[in-house]
């Protein structure tokens, strides 16, 4: 397995306090859609453990400093 | 030099004031979860806390300018107790009473990762009181408080701060909100 095929880290949604405000998937819209209801959607399937990429590292902090829920927490593999 | 005091003192303050307007009409509007004007919601909210910041730092300057200057007679106690003041001292309490609730309201916002959300939320519904206060502060205690472009810019405040509350309670408020009370149509 090549190093750089594993996430750099994951993005935890805590589904208990997402209230879907959307400044999750504006930070990360390459990894983040909205459902209907506007609470973020993982575009792999993913769920609530999304895996970033290093390049999305920074906007993963910030979406975890601004989320209005503080739902998110970064979690390094 | 006390003239030079007195100016910085005036002038922070209306300053102080005018961004405490701005932080907390973003402050309502991003609760929608809507982008406003152009900004995404990110920008709001990281406009909202910078505003914040600013008006803070112009409050350090408008409290220790005057403290330095004769003629408002400041003592260190009128910092965190409201009317005990020398002069004015029910207008000059209100701005103690303002410095109290928003140093409150800065720990609590700093510390909100720790203390959790209902701390910091109940904490920061003070800006509600907060914000008025200072207000009536300005206009009571200010040496431009009753001059005619202050009050305009009182009043311009007023009514962004009432928009934004009527927004805030009406039924479209919340972005996604008719969807989430399956209201799709």
């Amino acid at each position: 397995m090549s190093r750089e095929r594993r996430p750099a880290a994951t993005l935890h949604i805590d589904w208990t306090l997402c209230d879907g405000r959307g400044l999750c998937t504006e930070l990360l819209p390459e990894r983040l859609a909205r459902d209907e209801w506007g609470y973020p959607l993982a575009r792999d399937g993913s769920g609530g453990d999304v895996p970033l990429a290093a390049s999305q590292l920074e906007a993963a902090r910030d979406a975890v400093a601004l989320c209005p829920r503080l739902a998110l927490t970064l979690r390094k593999d | 030099m006390n003239e030079a005091l007195w100016a910085l003192g005036r002038g922070t303050g209306v300053v102080a004031l005018l961004l405490l307007t701005v932080s907390v009409v973003l402050g309502i509007v991003t609760r929608s979860g809507r982008p406003l004007l152009g900004l995404p919601r990110f920008s709001v909210t990281l406009v909202h806390r910078n505003s914040s910041l600013l008006a803070s730092v112009f409050l350090v300057i408008h409290i220790v300018s005057l403290f330095f200057d004769s003629y408002a007679q400041l003592r260190v106690v009128d910092f965190f107790v409201p009317f005990l003041g020398a002069a004015k001292p029910f207008w000059l309490g209100l701005g103690t009473l303002a410095l109290d609730l928003m140093l409150a309201i800065i720990v609590t916002s700093l510390l909100r990762r720790w203390i959790g959300r209902r701390v910091f939320r109940v904490v920061h519904w003070f800006t509600y009181a907060l914000w008025p206060v200072a207000l009536a502060h300005s206009i009571g205690n200010g040496s431009d408080g009753t001059s005619v472009w202050f009050l305009a810019l009182a009043l311009a405040s007023v009514v962004l701060v009432a928009v934004a509350v009527a927004w805030r309670v009406s039924a479209n408020f919340i972005e996604f909100g008719n969807a989430r009370k399956g209201e799709t149509r």
